[in-house]
Parts: C-alpha cells; structure tokens; sequence
C-alpha cells in the first residue's frame, strides 16, 4: 500500500487504481516519483471522470509509468461535484502536465492550483458556455445555434491575441484606452455598424 | 587619419576600462533595436503549420525568444460525442482524430474496448490487425517525410514519399473501400476480410518499398543542406523528453529506447523479429533517422505478418458481439433476434474501465474507457500523441531561428485533427 492511499484497486485491465485524498496529492506524487524503487518518471496522462450518477464523485486520473521498472499506475483523486473543484498541479514534477492539465481545466473546469498559465486551451478564451465535457452540458452546447452565429460573427481578431501577447509587442500601449480595458476584461469588440448609404 | 574616421570604419569610438574596444551603432539616427522585440503571428492558415496550428511567436531580430502555440481550430468535440454513441458507432470517429493513420486508430478503440469487455480476437484477426497498424506506419511516415523535406526545401522526395502512400492507399481501398475513413474495425473483429489478390499486392508492396527508402536515404541523409538544417536544431535530452511526456519516435530519437509493441506488446507483437531505432542527440536530425528506420521495421514486420496469415474466421463466435450475417439474420429468428437487439441497444460493456496504449505512428495512442454498464461508454479519453508531442515545441524553439522554428515544428509530425479532437 502507498502510503498516504485512501484505498487501492484494481482495473479491468488489470492495472492498479490507487485513490488518494487531494490534500496528500502532491506528497504521494513526489514520493512515487522520488523514491528508489517506485521512479514513476514518466507521466502517461492526465484526465478526469464524471460518472453519469451524479451521486459519484468526479474523478481526477493520473496515468503513471516508470520506465525504469515498465510498470504502470494509475492514481485517482475523487472530488465532490458540489464543493469547489480544484487540485494541486503537478507541473513542477512533470512538464508534460502543462496542456494535459490545461485541457482538464478546459473541459472539466477544475482548478489546478500551482499551475502557472492555466487559461483554456481548445476552445478560446473568451468561451462562456461552460465546461464541455461536464455530464450538465448539452452535446450541442448551452447556447442556440442563432446565438452561437452571432457571437462567432461579432468576434473581433484583436481578441485573438491575449494582453500578454500585446504587450510583448509594445502594442499594449498603442492601443485605445477602451479596447484596453475591453481586453483586459476578456470581452470581444464591437463590429461598428455599416455607415448609412443615405 | 582623423580619430572621427577610425570611428566610423571601425565602430570602435574607443576603448572601455579593461582596454577592449567597445563598440556603438554606427548611425545614431536610427532608434537602437536591440531591446525592440518583435511579434510574429504565424498561421493558422499557413502551409508550414502542417494544418490550423497558431504560433506567436516573440522574435529578437531572427532569433526565437518565445513561442506561444494556439490550438483548437479543428476541435471537434469526438470525446463528448463518443459519450452519446454504442462502441461501434465510435470507431467511425477515431478515422478522424489522427486522419493520417486511421486503421491504427481503429485498432486502438477496438483494443481497449475488447479488454474492457473481456474479449479475445481470433488469430486471423491479430495478424490482419498487425498489418493494418504497419500500414499506417509507413503511409503515416511518408507524410511526414514529404511535408517535412518540402518545409525544408527539398521538392523531389516529396513526390516520392506519396507515390509509396499512394500504393498503400489503394490497398486500404481494396480493403475496405475507403482510402481515408477506413473504419476498419468493430469490437471483437473486423468489418471486413481482406479481398483476394490483397496478400499478393502487399507483397509486392513489401519488395518494392524498401528501393524507395533507400533512394530517400540516399537525397536526404548525408546531404549537406538537409544536414545543416536539421542537426542540432530542437535537441532534447533523454530527461528533458520523459519530463515532457513524449512519445513514440520523438522519445526514442532523444535516446529513451522505449516502444510499446516491445514493452508492453498486444496483438502478439513479441513474436515478431523486428529492431526498434534509437536516436542518440535528440535532434530533428535523428527524428528523421528514427523515422526512416521505423518504415524499413515497419515493412520488415509486414513481411512476416503476410507470411504467416492464417486461415479462419475474423470475428469472434459471440452472437452479442458480432452481428450476424445478413442471410442469417433473414432466414434464422435467433440470429435475427441477436442482430435487432445489437443494432438497436448496442454491445454492453461490464462496469469498469481500462485503458490500452498502442504505438502508433506519432507516438503512444492511449485508449482510456470507462463503463457504467450500459452500451455507451461514460467517458472516451483518448491520450493524443501529437497533442503532447507539441507541448513540448515552446522548449524546443527557444533560441533558435525563426527559420529553424519551421524544423522543429515539422520533426514534431503533429496531425491536428489529434492535437484537436
């Protein structure tokens, strides 16, 4: 047993599922990377489950392997869909946790705490039907498909382009003080009505 | 020779405390660019991008300090879909995630739902799956060779590369009628058997093929612009590699000699005799290496797979698995019973989960299932090689040319259509 597990079992695939609390995630993950013997160095995956039942808890999924040893693990942490969703990152151990954690973030709208640039990552940034993967969301979004066309049809490029990305470029400070703050908001612009052919 | 003239052949106005020359620009009209950083927005329409990838990239004169990947463009939502679809109605969706090897997608899922449901594929079925998933490789590795030479200016073997695509192309038509969307597996077996003359026209294939490599191998590898181009540009460490999750060629061009038909092998792969390619400096250069000898492997395991084809059924014997035949399922009120029952409910899976890696040609495709007992499955993760494969790309271009970003992101051999989903 792995110290710090809630409980083990197995899958029908016959790999091992270890469920670990997610204040002690960190502790466990450092430790199954760290330890002589364990070297889960490698990080297969990351993911999450919401099980149709809403009673079950939502879960987190760490696909793990060790190449040393080529073994496997997959370790689990559960959280309540009606409590705050979030979980420590594990960037720090492994990079390849950067867009695999962004993309749960994404879809699932946990949070990954320590996560140093945790924004959406496919679908944009200023998407406000929610989290596509939840089991609330609707296969054809939140949204009608009128309403869907006309948000696409008033997207402004400007938008395309995060603050940071503008400020690099020194064009931050070029831009109007309106747009400015509209973009630091995350909002769209405004297509300017056609002038009256009058 | 006056002291204002020195200064401007020489630039050198004259000497700093420990008596080197310092130098300062020439005119001073111009404002000094050396702090301007510039920002270059490339793609998502660009035909380098090899599909809507988006980069930003932040340029100190030509050098990359940044780079900022975009994606999701052609996301499609196939994870959320697979959620409202029976298992085989899935396999029509996983052509379309890495649409450059869709039968080694199609084997993927059908793997990870048999393991989940507990079913064994007949022997027939195992060796006709090997040789689609080779298949793949190679066409996979054409395409990637051919865009990756013409990113790199290198027209002819381009050409060459999808002459060879195309003849497996038309082999995967034979098959199954379609060239792209194969869909060629179901859970428990397969759509189809192979045609006749099939085995004939892969072992020709198999005689033929390795001429081409070999002329590739003769234009591309010891050509001195390609070598320029490609060797020490986007070197990753064998460390750098597993922290960044890769897989596949790009994990083993950086030296991490692991491959999931060796290490963990399915449909029976450790009973072929078949090397697996080791880079040693983690460039785009031994990516190419690792690439081409994978296509000689590929074709190597081919050869055996065709030799020792067996005879015998494709599908299992389980009427709740297989539909059965059409004249059956006319004439037989059982069988009819099964196929009614199949089509409108769909195969169930046990309560559980399993998860199945595969090599595919990009790197390690993850099929993730869980079950809730019902004939849809309550979640379809596919782990996307090439998706994290990219992940890695800011790493790799940091401090190289704008030019060489071109490279490293060709040696990725990212299909958005996975990056995506």
């Amino acid at each position: 047993m792995i110290p710090g597990a809630l409980r083990e079992a197995v899958a029908r695939d016959g790999e091992t599922i270890v469920y670990v609390p997610r204040e002690r995630l960190l502790d466990v993950m450092t430790w199954l990377k760290e330890t002589p013997g364990q070297d889960f160095d490698y990080l297969v995956d990351v993911t999450a489950v919401e099980y149709r039942d809403r009673e079950r808890p939502l879960e987190i999924v760490y696909f793990l392997r060790s190449l040393k040893r080529r073994a496997d693990l997959r370790v689990k942490v559960e959280l309540q869909a009606s409590e705050d969703l979030w979980v420590d990152s594990v960037w720090g151990l492994w990079r390849g946790a950067d867009w695999l954690e962004r993309e749960v973030f994404d879809m699932f709208g946990v949070t990954f705490r320590g996560h140093p640039d945790l924004r959406r990552i496919l679908m944009w940034e200023t998407y406000a039907e929610g989290y596509p993967l939840r089991k609330s969301f609707p296969l054809r979004g939140r949204f009608s498909r009128a309403e869907q066309v006309r948000q696409a049809l008033n997207a402004n490029p400007e938008a395309h382009y995060s603050l940071e990305e503008l400020s690099i470029a020194d064009a931050a400070g070029d831009l109007p003080d309106e747009m400015r703050d509209r973009l630091r908001r995350g909002e769209r612009g405004v297509i300017p009505e056609p002038p009256s052919s009058s | 020779m006056s002291k204002r003239t020195v200064e401007l052949a020489l630039a050198t106005p004259g000497v700093d405390a420990e008596g080197h020359p310092t130098r300062v620009p020439l005119t001073t009209g111009e404002p000094d660019l050396r702090d301007e950083h510039m920002l270059v927005n490339m793609g998502p329409q660009h035909p380098a991008t090899h599909g809507v990838l988006r980069l930003v990239v932040e340029l100190d004169g030509e050098t990359v300090l940044r780079c900022i990947p975009h994606i999701g463009y052609l996301h499609s939502g196939f994870e959320k879909l697979g959620e409202y679809r029976h298992y085989n109605q899935i396999i029509p969706l996983t052509d379309r995630t890495d649409y450059l090897s869709p039968m080694a997608n199609n084997v993927g899922f059908a793997l990870a739902a048999e393991k989940l449901m507990g079913i064994e594929i007949t022997p027939r079925c195992t060796v006709l799956r090997v040789i689609a998933c080779e298949m793949s490789r190679i066409i996979s590795h054409m395409v990637w060779l051919g865009t990756t030479s013409i990113d790199l200016g290198a027209f002819t073997p381009f050409l060459w590369a999808f002459q060879e695509r195309e003849r497996i192309y038309d082999l995967q038509e034979m098959w199954t009628g379609a060239r792209l969307t194969t869909s060629v597996t179901r859970v428990g077996g397969l759509m189809a058997d192979i045609p006749d003359r099939f085995v004939e026209k892969l072992r020709e294939f198999t005689q033929t093929f390795p001429k081409t490599l070999s002329e590739i191998d003769r234009v591309l590898t010891r050509n001195a612009v390609w070598v320029g181009r490609t060797q020490n540009v986007g070197a990753l460490t064998a460390a750098q590699a597993i922290n960044y999750s890769l897989s596949g060629p790009m994990l083993r061009a950086s030296g991490v000699a692991y491959d999931v038909r060796k290490d963990k092998p399915y449909l029976g792969y450790e009973t072929y005799d078949f090397d697996v390619p080791v880079g040693e400096h983690g460039d785009v250069y031994d990516r190419y290496l690792v690439r081409l000898e994978e296509c000689h492997q590929a074709n190597r395991i081919l050869q055996q797979a065709v030799d020792r084809l067996p005879d015998g059924p494709i599908n299992v014997d389980d009427p709740r698995v297989i539909l059965p035949s059409k004249t059956r399922a006319m004439s037989d009120m059982e069988a009819m019973i099964f196929h009614f029952k199949q089509v409108m409910e769909g195969v169930k899976a046990p309560v559980g989960e399993a998860y199945v890696g595969i090599e595919n040609p990009k790197g390690e495709l993850g099929n993730y299932v869980v079950s809730d007992g019902t004939a849809k499955p309550v979640r379809w993760r596919i782990r996307p090689p090439s998706f994290i494969n990219l992940s890695a790309l800011p790493k790799m271009a940091e401090g190289h040319l704008l030019s060489d970003l071109i490279a490293i992101n060709a040696s990725v051999d990212i299909v958005m259509g996975e990056v995506d989903r």
